[in-house]
């Protein structure tokens, strides 16, 4: 066992700091892999249109949709034409945001949604929004994109109003 | 654990070879595993003084509700730095500390293996303290967004980030060194005859943190670098914006931060493991269970990170799949914790200060043991996320179970190491302030989370000021009975009686064999173990 204790130390050395090195790999290795896990589990597709399966419409009931704009950090403009709607569960319904690019340079940006209360995300269905992609304006560039959408009949009945809000990123490999 | 250069006690005979430079140069140079143990020790107890001044000016802002003393900027800097501090400069230094002085002496080793490895990485610890405690001074302030570094705080805060982050890569290189080391040591430089079903238990317990320590110690590095790539170099690990995921720094961070707790408490059970049988005139019982169950929770470990992020919205499989992983370390946990009532059932029992605080460690950690257990639950967990029901399981766990473990183990080896006796009526004193404080402290804090207190808040609804208020006075007395150690053990070091080679009837492990002080140089022919 100690016959040579300083050589086989050294080698018991070389293995633990491969491990170490392996160790640190492992960190960056999580992420592809962690990715790998949202694909198939479809956690992160916010970015994909929703299927709509029962278009029957709820005429019984009104939901009142409020509409927000926000921006992270960017000179830019944005808003939505009007800013509440109301829409009946299972309508197809229309809303327009417009969002201005007031730098004199290019920029590319991505809207993520979010709703509230929290729980009305899964029963609002987009099935085309401006979110989906990343959105680039040429300098001072105004332009209108539309958000269709239904909410879900289902949604549970005490929930009358939801909030849709967005907010534009700057995608920051873009920058010139 | 003196400071002061040791006391030439007549029929050294291996005091001939303690030839040393004197002076600041012998603690610069030194690579003496008993000196760099005593440095060990001695940053931690400075590290915890100073985590411990930042959570009372924590208490004193909550002693009423209403902002009083700090802004609330500064306040989240203090709970940031408190945790940052107390894990990475009290707790695991002063494991590190332990096992420098007591691996090579219970298995009968010369040294460490690396004995300039172990000055360079004790010597790097003042380095990352200065760099987090001077990280206040910077405009920003310190790191305000919690110990974990949670992405996208951590991305967008101020320069203190940075400062914390190369602190915690410069402690992350010493933990990773010390560690090599001491498997090195256990694994190349035991005794003849001291096979590994032979070793004392806190040799086992540190081995397994060792191989723990640096299996994951790394992965913090690659979190915190990815930290500063994002901060600086235009990388999108953790920004969203540029199709990265805030949520993957949770899950890097906790594949790191679950191992670590194990980190922390591993010695913890390896010091208690020591005295329990000491105190009660018996073998361990359940020796080899306890080596399975060390090594079990070590596994475990690695599996049950996501419990720490229930509510980040991971699909119901995935909760149910952490939720059931840990509450399958109770197994583990509670083979221990029978084990060690086990050994204490029908012993010849006495309380002196060590095993006070390893009987106060078994009841007070079983208490955080089972709070776990309770935010184990998933639902629960939902309910207790981010209130002080957490920080009181925590702290349960971490200052009852691995602060109280070292408590005892400073009292139990000091004869030891100092030649010196400490006042037992002292010591005494110290457990009992200790343990009344501690819970007049940290028990209230379960009424408040279940309450629905948040925590890491500077100011609360007044239904809450109640129990809050008995918290604070309650860490007063904590910290004060604290200087009351401090007290102790110098006076022990100065004044105290001089110790027997073995004080301890009940000891039985090699170092026991060897003088009180023990000499400069040990075990350089090898004992023989039967």
């Amino acid at each position: 066992m100690t016959a040579l204790p300083v050589h086989s130390n050294r080698v018991l050395l070389a293995k633990l700091c491969v491990v170490v090195v392996v160790m640190f790999g492992f960190g960056f290795a999580m992420i592809p892999f962690y990715n790998k896990i949202c694909d198939v589990t479809g956690l992160r597709d916010i970015d994909l249109a929703d299927k709509v399966n029962n278009t029957q419409i709820d005429t019984s009931r009104s939901i009142r949709i409020e509409l927000d704009a926000n921006l992270n950090k960017l000179p830019w403009r944005f808003r939505p034409l009007t800013p509440i709607v109301s829409v009946h569960p299972g309508e197809l319904a229309q809303v327009v945001y417009e969002v201005e690019n007031t730098t004199d340079r290019p920029m590319t940006g991505q809207a993520v949604p979010s709703y509230g209360p929290r729980r009305a995300g899964e029963y609002f269905k987009k099935l085309e929004c401006f979110c989906f992609t990343k959105q680039s304006f040429t300098p001072h560039e105004k332009r209108q994109m539309t958000v269709v959408f239904v909410v879900d009949p289902k949604l549970p009945g005490d929930v009358a109003t939801i909030t849709l809000s967005y907010t534009f990123f700057e995608v920051e490999g873009n920058k010139t | 654990m003196s400071s002061i250069p040791h006391d030439h006690v007549a029929g050294h005979a291996h005091d001939d070879h303690a030839h040393h430079p004197s002076g600041i140069m012998r603690w610069i140079t030194t690579t003496n595993h008993k000196d760099i143990g005593t440095l060990y020790l001695w940053f931690s107890m400075i590290m915890f003084l100073a985590g411990g001044v930042l959570a009372l000016t924590i208490r004193t802002e909550l002693f009423q509700p209403g902002l009083q003393i700090v802004d609330p900027e500064f306040f989240n800097s203090l709970t940031t730095l408190h945790g940052l501090i107390m894990i990475f400069g009290a707790i695991m230094p002063a494991a590190v500390g332990f096992a420098n002085w007591q691996v090579p002496l219970m298995i009968g080793a010369p040294d460490m293996a690396f004995a300039r490895m172990n000055n360079w990485s004790f010597w790097l610890l003042p380095f990352a303290a200065t760099l987090l405690i001077s990280s206040f001074l910077v405009p920003g302030g310190a790191a305000a967004g919690g110990w974990t570094m949670y992405a996208p705080l951590s991305v967008q805060a101020g320069m203190g980030m940075d400062f914390t982050i190369f602190a915690v890569h410069i402690l992350g290189a010493s933990s990773i060194m010390g560690a090599i080391n001491i498997i090195t040591t256990i694994l190349n430089l035991r005794a003849p005859g001291m096979t590994l079903m032979k070793m004392p238990l806190f040799v086992w317990t540190w081995l397994i943190t060792a191989y723990l320590l640096i299996a994951v110690m790394p992965v913090l590095a690659g979190a915190v670098t990815m930290l500063l790539t994002d901060r600086h170099f235009g990388t999108s690990f953790f920004n969203a914006a540029g199709g990265g995921d805030p949520v993957m720094f949770q899950h890097i961070f906790w594949f790191f931060g679950h191992p670590e707790v194990y980190i922390m408490i591993l010695p913890s059970f390896g010091i208690v493991s020591t005295i329990l049988p000491a105190f009660s005139r018996k073998p361990l019982f359940g020796y080899a269970s306890m080596v399975y169950a060390t090594g079990s929770i070590a596994i475990l470990s690695f599996i049950v990170w996501a419990h720490h992020m229930f509510t980040v919205g991971m699909p119901a499989a995935g909760q149910v799949f952490f939720m059931y992983a840990t509450m399958l370390i109770a197994v583990p946990t509670g083979v221990k914790v029978f084990n060690w009532v086990a050994t204490m059932w029908k012993g010849s029992l006495t309380f002196e200060t060590p095993m006070l605080f390893a009987i106060g460690f078994i009841f007070l950690f079983t208490m955080g043991g089972f709070t776990g257990l309770v935010l184990a639950i998933t639902p629960v967990d939902i309910q207790l996320q981010d209130t002080y029901y957490v920080v009181a399981h925590f702290h349960y766990v971490l200052v009852a179970g691995s602060l109280f473990a070292f408590f005892g183990g400073i009292y139990y080896w000091l004869p030891k190491w100092s030649g010196r006796m400490y006042d037992e009526t002292l010591g005494k004193w110290h457990f009992w302030l200790s343990m009344i404080f501690f819970n007049v402290t940290f028990f209230p804090m379960h009424f408040l989370g279940l309450a629905g207190m948040p925590r890491r808040i500077p100011d609360y609804a007044t239904q809450f000021a109640d129990w809050n208020m008995v918290a604070s006075i309650g860490a007063f007395g904590f910290g004060l009975s604290q200087i009351l150690f401090l007290y102790t053990v110098l006076k022990a070091i100065r004044f105290g009686p001089r110790a027997p080679a073995r004080p301890w009837e009940g000891s039985d492990t090699l170092e026991w064999t060897l003088p009180s002080p023990v000499p400069y140089h040990t075990f350089e022919t090898p004992p023989a173990v039967v």
